[in-house]
C-alpha cells in the first residue's frame, strides 16, 4: 500500500473488501436457502413437494394453505359430483383430489393460542421488568448485585428440569394446559431478560432528569412516570420484541405442558400429517405464517440485537 | 451537584411535608418495585425447584399419584451415576456440544473478521445471516427433517450433486453415523450469526490506533492479527461459547423433533433422556435428581468460566 494514496494505513485495500464481500455473500446466500425452500415449498402441491429431483421451478398452488386450514375427507367423484359448484378457491382445489372440505384444522387456533400467551406474557414480563430494573438501577438494594445473580440463573435452568415440578404443581393448581399457566411460565422466563436488559438502557437516562422533576415537586413515582418512562419507550420496546420472539419461539415447555386447549403453534405444526405421511405443503404454509412475524421483528430490531441475545452484557 | 442541591430542599422541609412531597420513601419504592418480580420467581422458579429436590429422594412417579411415597434417601442420585446409559447421553451432549460450538467460533469469527472489512452492502448481508437465529428451533428443526429426506430433501440431493453419491444413501437422520453429525449442522446453520455478531461486536471495540502504530512498528498481517485481533477479540469470542455453551448443554426442541434421540440412542442428548425418563417412563423422583445434577452442573461450569472471563477482560 504506498503512502500516497491511503488515507489510512490500516485501511484494507480495495482487493481484499472485494474477496471479504464475495465470501460472505456467498456464505448468507446459502444460509437462506433453507428459509426460501420452507416458502416455496407452501406454494407446491404434495407430488410437486416429493419430486425427484427437487423442484425449483413449479406451478405456484395454494393447496398447502388450504390444507393448513382445513380437514377434509376422501369421497366417491359420484358423490363430489353431485354437491353443487364449488364454492370457494380452497373447495375447487380440494375437489380435484377427490375430497371434500370437511370442516376446520386446528391450525387457527393453536395459532391464537400463540397469540395471547405470547402477548400475554410479554406484557407481564415487560411491566415487572420495567419496575425491577428501575428499582435496580436507581436505588440502593441490599444485595443487588447478588439479587440480579439470581434473577439470571432462573434462565440457565434447563427447561425439561423446570417442566418437571411445574407439571405436578400445575396439575395440583389445576393450570394445566391452560393459557394462565402458560403467560404465568413464561413471564416467569422473560422477566430475567427483561429486568437485565431494561436496566441497561434505564442506566443510560441521566438521573438529572428525575432530580430536577422532583425539585419542581414532581413525587418520585410522578418522576418516574413522566420523565423516566417516556425516555425509556426505545428500550422498552426493543425488550418487549425480544420476549415477544421467546414466548412465540417456544416449543420445550409448551409440548410439555400443554395438550389441547392451551396448544401453542411450535409443538402443533409438525403434528399435521396429510394422507400416507406428512402434509410438507401444509407443514411448510404453516411453518411461513408461522415465521414471518418473527422476520419482520429481525429487521426492526438489528441495531438492537447484540443487546438482546447478550442480556445487555454487550452494548456497542 | 443536583443529588446535593435535592437533599438539601428534602432535610429543610419538615417531615411531614417531606413525606407528602416524596410520596412513598425511595426505600419503600424500591421494594414495591422489586418484590413482585422477586416474588413470581420465587413461586414459578425457586418452589418448584425445592419440591424436586424433595423428589429426588423419592421413588414418586408422576403417573401413580395415589400411591405411598418411600423416601429412598440418595439412592435415586447413586443409581444415576452408576447408570450406563446416562453416561452415553452425557458423551452425546458433550459431543454435540464441541463440535457445535467449535464450528460456530471458527465459521462465527472468520465471518464477522470478513464483515469487519466493510465492503459496499456489507450491513444488508449481516442481516440476512442474522435471520436464522431469530426463528423457532422447533418449528425449524422440524423442517429440517424434510430437507434431510434422503430421496426427496433438498440436503440430500445438494450432497449426491456434489459428491455423486446416490440420493437415496444420503440417509443423514436414519443413519448411526450420520444423525449426530445431522443436529450439529442444523445447529450449526442457526447459531453460528449469534457468535459471529457478538465477535463483530468484539472486532469494532479495537481502537483503530492500535493498528496504526503496528503499521508505523512495520509488524506483519499475520503478526498483528495474532498480537492485536485475537487477544482483543477475546472476551467476546469467550461470552459466545458462555452463553452458546449453556443453551446448547440445554438443547432439546432442535434435536426433540429433528431426530426425537433416534435412531436408537445415538442422538440422545441429556435433556431427551431427562424428558424420556420424567415424561415417558414416568420415573419422576430418579428423573428429578437428573434434573438437580444436569443443573448443578450448568450452574457450576458457567460460574468457573464467568470467573475465567473477568481474568481475561482485567488483561
Amino acid at each position: 500500500m504506498s503512502l500516497t494514496t491511503a488515507h489510512s494505513v490500516v485501511a484494507p485495500s480495495s482487493n481484499s473488501k472485494r474477496i471479504a464481500g464475495a465470501l460472505v455473500v456467498g456464505y448468507a446466500l446459502i444460509s437462506i436457502v433453507p428459509l426460501l425452500w420452507i416458502f416455496a415449498t407452501s406454494f407446491k402441491t404434495p407430488p410437486d413437494s416429493i419430486a425427484y429431483p427437487p423442484k425449483i421451478v413449479f406451478q405456484p398452488s395454494i393447496e398447502g394453505y388450504c390444507n393448513l386450514f382445513t380437514t377434509r375427507t376422501r369421497q366417491t367423484p359420484e358423490y363430489i359430483n353431485s354437491l353443487g359448484p364449488a364454492t370457494g378457491f380452497c373447495d375447487q382445489t380440494v375437489r380435484k383430489r377427490n375430497m371434500v372440505i370437511a370442516g376446520q384444522s386446528n391450525f387457527l387456533p393453536r395459532f391464537v393460542n400463540s397469540l395471547i400467551i405470547a402477548f400475554g406474557s410479554t406484557f407481564c414480563a415487560v411491566f415487572l421488568g420495567t419496575l425491577s430494573a428501575y428499582g435496580f438501577s436507581r436505588f440502593k438494594v441490599p444485595l443487588a448485585d447478588d439479587l440480579l445473580f439470581f434473577i439470571l440463573s432462573t434462565r440457565m435452568m434447563p427447561p425439561i428440569a423446570v417442566a418437571i415440578p411445574i407439571y405436578l404443581m400445575y396439575r395440583e393448581l389445576g393450570l394445566s394446559d391452560t393459557a394462565l399457566g402458560m403467560i404465568l411460565l413464561y413471564t416467569a422466563v422473560n422477566v430475567s431478560l427483561a429486568v437485565w436488559l431494561l436496566k441497561g438502557f434505564i442506566d443510560e437516562i441521566p438521573r438529572e432528569y428525575e432530580e430536577a422533576a422532583m425539585i419542581d415537586g414532581y413525587t418520585r413515582l410522578q418522576a418516574f412516570w413522566r420523565t423516566v418512562l417516556p425516555q425509556a419507550t426505545t428500550g422498552i420496546a426493543a425488550t418487549a420484541i425480544f420476549c415477544l420472539i421467546f414466548a412465540w419461539n417456544e416449543y420445550a415447555f409448551a409440548a410439555l405442558l400443554t395438550s389441547g386447549t392451551a396448544q401453542t403453534a411450535p409443538p402443533f405444526i409438525p403434528t399435521i400429517i396429510g394422507e400416507g405421511g406428512q402434509d410438507w405443503p401444509a407443514v411448510a404454509a404453516g411453518t411461513t405464517i408461522f415465521l414471518v412475524p418473527i422476520l419482520v421483528f429481525t429487521i426492526l430490531l438489528r441495531k438492537q440485537l447484540l443487546r438482546g441475545i447478550t442480556f445487555g452484557a454487550v452494548r456497542k | 451537584m443536583l443529588n446535593r442541591t435535592a437533599d438539601n430542599v428534602a432535610r429543610a422541609t419538615p417531615e411531614p411535608l417531606a413525606k407528602k412531597i416524596r410520596g412513598i420513601s425511595d426505600k419503600g419504592l424500591a421494594w414495591l418495585f422489586i418484590s413482585p418480580t422477586i416474588l413470581l420467581l420465587l413461586a414459578i422458579n425457586i418452589f418448584p425447584l425445592f419440591w424436586a429436590i424433595y423428589l429426588s429422594f423419592t421413588n414418586y412417579r408422576a403417573n401413580r399419584p395415589n400411591e405411598v411415597v418411600k423416601n429412598l434417601g440418595l439412592a435415586n442420585y447413586r443409581r444415576i451415576l452408576g447408570d450406563q446409559d446416562i453416561w452415553i447421553a452425557m458423551q452425546t451432549t458433550a459431543h454435540f456440544v464441541f463440535w457445535t460450538i467449535l464450528l460456530q467460533t471458527v465459521i462465527g469469527f472468520t465471518l464477522a473478521w470478513l464483515i469487519d472489512r466493510k465492503f459496499r452492502g456489507h450491513a444488508f448481508w449481516t442481516t440476512i445471516i442474522l435471520v436464522p437465529m431469530m426463528l423457532s428451533p422447533a418449528v425449524v428443526g422440524n423442517f429440517w427433517r424434510f430437507l434431510y429426506e434422503p430421496q426427496i430433501g433438498l440436503f440430500a440431493y445438494a450432497v449426491s450433486f456434489l459428491t455423486g453419491i446416490p440420493p437415496t444413501n444420503v440417509q443423514m437422520l436414519s443413519n448411526v453415523e450420520l444423525a449426530p453429525w445431522a443436529i450439529v449442522i442444523v445447529d450449526t446453520w442457526m447459531w453460528t450469526p449469534y457468535v459471529m455478531l457478538i465477535c463483530l461486536a468484539g472486532l469494532r471495540s479495537i481502537p483503530e490506533y492500535i493498528y496504526e502504530a503496528a503499521e508505523v512498528d512495520r509488524a506483519s498481517n499475520w503478526r498483528q492479527f495474532w498480537s492485536i485481533t485475537l487477544p482483543m477479540a477475546l472476551p467476546f469470542i469467550m461470552l459466545a461459547v458462555l452463553f452458546r455453551g449453556i443453551e446448547n448443554f440445554k438443547m432439546f426442541d432442535m434435536v426433540n423433533l429433528l431426530t426425537g434421540g433416534g435412531p436408537g440412542s445415538t442422538t440422545e442428548v441429556a435433556s431427551i433422556t431427562l424428558k424420556r425418563q420424567a415424561f415417558e417412563s414416568w420415573r419422576t423422583g430418579y428423573s428429578s435428581a437428573f434434573a438437580i445434577i444436569l443443573f448443578v452442573a450448568v450452574f457450576g461450569l458457567a460460574n468457573i468460566y464467568v470467573k475465567a472471563l473477568n481474568k481475561v477482560k482485567q488483561r
